[in-house]
């Protein structure tokens, strides 16, 4: 394991120090600084990524199979049984642009993880970051970017499989709920990357979160197909929010925010509604976890 | 000048461990200061709460006069710190790399070009810089590490174990870089648990055992501090356990000799600590010639820092450093390390 190293002949110069208060003293505005260790940060993940593009290409695949496979399954249903969707494979779209996002996010504190592990993540912590938030930052403008990109194949798959296409305003409220949501669960991998001991325990919650989480949601079948406990459940599960408004965006182009898009057991909620619990989930998740990363960061 | 790093009556523990117990240390501007101890003496966790990785529960510590529990910013600009063991992400090139850590120090982006091909020439590392991290063998892994401490031209370059699980040409490499840091005005504070490390760089010594600090000064001070020469003698490669003892209490009737230990793990030879005089060994050779002995080899030395150490705590440093690893919870130094 060891290694011979030549012998540096050194420029005296170059070694001298540069004395770190001048450093400091010379330094551009503290927005510049945070922007410059962002990006850099960010622009590592990205360059991950690029090299191992395997996971990326599985966050590609894994939807279309869904919406191609899943979607074939309850092809013959009668037509009408799924509420204003056609056909199970429109139904299904909406079900699947939110676990894509919803997977990927609860993901984005893995390799925050590995880092925390193999002591890279040391390497950033003695290094002057204007606020040790850039690194939690770059990790969520890269899982929303990846966000974006796959609910957009998506969007075009499900168009192809014959779902239709909303407007522009209704994409946009789409790309927006979707955000909303990738931004709350992100924070709360992240927050889960600094507080459990190792990635094992992380697999293991994302693991039980996952699949759980889908199935009670309205993702795959409409609450009224659900007992009532299981519509409880699915009422208080975030993810409805975010399915239930895309899925009437793609079966009414005369929706307006103030559209009821589900009947829950204890309210009917309306688009606008459904946004706002969106925005709370958020705002919950980010004051959570914010508490959180100040104490291990401190 | 205010001194490069004062560390004032620091206290760390770790559940129930006293991993720091009171250390107290001054290292001066431009000097190599060696902390040496066995493995769990505390070293690593006075560097990591001098690199603001940990919090000491007690204590105070400056870095050329400012707190850096109150200014852990300045503190952190200031330091270069190379870890014990490398972390680099294999998928990203030392370029790479070093791009990152650049910006992660604020240097300006227009001479973030500049530097990096600085460090990439004082440490010859063009060969490979463009290669991904992955590929990289012990001792260029070791070289991007420093390459990337020394990127922002710290004040004080920390290093945890700079030289273990590299060969000693490698090591005598590291070593002659750390002296022409310190030409040039870089103070320069390493761990160790290689008495010959520290005895061949270090300006000033700290001798770290479970947490305290039992000696510090000059290599030289301190051995001289001790008086004595050293004497080790072998009668046979593997002398008797009877016939030593019977020697050990002849030799002790001679005048000049103060003390005389049996090394059982060195097939029964004898340590023996002696007055400085130059006639010790003859008249050593002499007597065992009259009671008819044989002589296997037989030297005399000046006392070495492991002297040192043997006399502060009764063990070798080998011996103390053989035990803690014994005693060494991984588990446990993981989460320790891990943030």
């Amino acid at each position: 394991m060891s290694q011979t190293v030549t012998p540096p002949q050194a420029n005296l110069d170059q070694l001298r120090p540069a004395g770190g208060t001048a450093a400091i003293a010379a330094q551009s505005s503290e927005f510049s600084d945070f922007v410059q260790e962002t990006a850099a940060l960010t622009k590592r993940l990205f360059i991950q990524l690029q090299r191992r593009p395997s996971t990326l290409m599985a966050g590609l695949i894994q939807p279309v199979m869904w919406l191609v496979l899943f979607g074939a399954l309850f092809q013959n249903v009668p037509p009408g049984l799924f509420g204003g969707s056609e056909n199970y494979g429109q139904f299904l779209g909406a079900g699947v642009m939110v676990f894509t996002a919803f997977g990927g996010a609860l993901n984005a504190g893995l390799p925050v993880m590995f880092d925390r592990e193999f002591g890279f993540l040391n390497r950033l912590l003695v290094a002057p970051l204007v606020s040790r938030f850039s690194i939690v930052a770059a990790s969520a403008i890269f899982i929303t970017t990846l966000s974006v990109l796959q609910t957009a194949i998506i969007i075009a798959m499900s168009a192809f499989l014959g779902a239709g296409l909303p407007g522009l305003p209704g994409l946009a409220l789409v790309g927006t709920i979707v955000l909303l949501l990738v931004v709350a669960v992100t924070a709360i991998s992240l927050g889960l990357a600094f507080a459990l001991p190792g990635h094992i325990e992380l697999i293991a919650v994302i693991f039980v979160t996952n699949l759980p989480l889908l199935f009670a949601s309205t993702a795959l079948a409409p609450l009224s197909f659900m007992p009532k406990w299981l519509q409880w459940v699915a009422s208080l599960n975030p993810l409805s929010y975010a399915i239930e408004p895309i899925r009437y965006i793609y079966n009414h182009a005369d929706w307006s925010l103030a559209s009821v898009v589900m009947q829950t057991p204890f309210a009917d909620v309306t688009l606008a509604g459904s946004l706002l619990v969106l925005v709370g989930f958020g705002a919950v998740a980010l004051l959570s976890v914010r508490s959180l990363l100040s104490r291990s960061f401190a | 000048m205010a001194p490069a790093v004062v560390i004032e009556k620091l206290q760390k523990r770790y559940g129930s461990v006293d991993a720091v117990k009171d250390v107290s240390l001054t290292i001066e501007s431009g000097e190599i200061f060696g902390l040496l101890g066995p493995n769990g003496a505390g070293k690593t966790t006075i560097l990591r709460c001098l690199c603001t990785l940990a919090t000491p529960d007690s204590g105070q510590i400056e870095v050329s006069g400012d707190s850096v529990l109150t200014h852990p910013r300045l503190a952190r600009q200031r330091l270069g710190y190379v870890a014990q063991e490398v972390a680099l992400d294999k998928v990203l090139t030392g370029r790479e790399l070093l791009e990152l850590q650049a910006a992660l120090y604020h240097i300006p982006r227009a001479q973030i070009k500049g530097r990096i091909a600085q460090v990439v020439s004082l440490l010859s590392l063009s060969e490979w810089i463009d290669q991904k991290t992955g590929t990289y063998s012990g001792g260029i892994r070791k070289r991007l590490d420093l390459a990337a401490g020394l990127l922002h031209q710290p004040d004080v370059l920390v290093l945890d174990e700079p030289t273990v699980g590299l060969d000693i040409e490698s090591r005598v490499a590291v070593w002659d870089f750390l002296r022409q840091l310190r030409t040039a005005g870089t103070t320069v504070l390493i761990t160790s648990h290689y008495l010959e490390e520290v005895d061949a760089l270090a300006d000033r010594v700290a001798i770290i055992d479970k947490g305290l600090v039992i000696a510090t000064g000059t290599p030289s001070e301190l051995k001289d501090g001790l008086g004595g020469d050293r004497i080790t003698l072998r009668l046979r490669e593997f002398t008797p356990a009877a016939e030593a003892e019977s020697t050990k209490a002849m030799l002790q009737a001679l005048s000049f000799v103060q003390d005389v230990i049996i090394n059982e793990a060195q097939g029964n030879s004898l340590n023996l600590v002696v007055e400085p005089q130059s006639d010790a060994l003859l008249t050593i050779q002499q007597a065992l010639k009259e009671a008819g002995l044989p002589t296997f080899g037989i030297s005399q030395s000046r006392p070495s820092l492991d002297d040192v150490y043997l006399a502060a705590t009764g063990q070798t440093l080998l011996d103390a450093d053989l035990a803690a690893v014994a005693l060494r919870d991984p588990k446990k130094e993981k989460k320790q390390s891990m943030r």
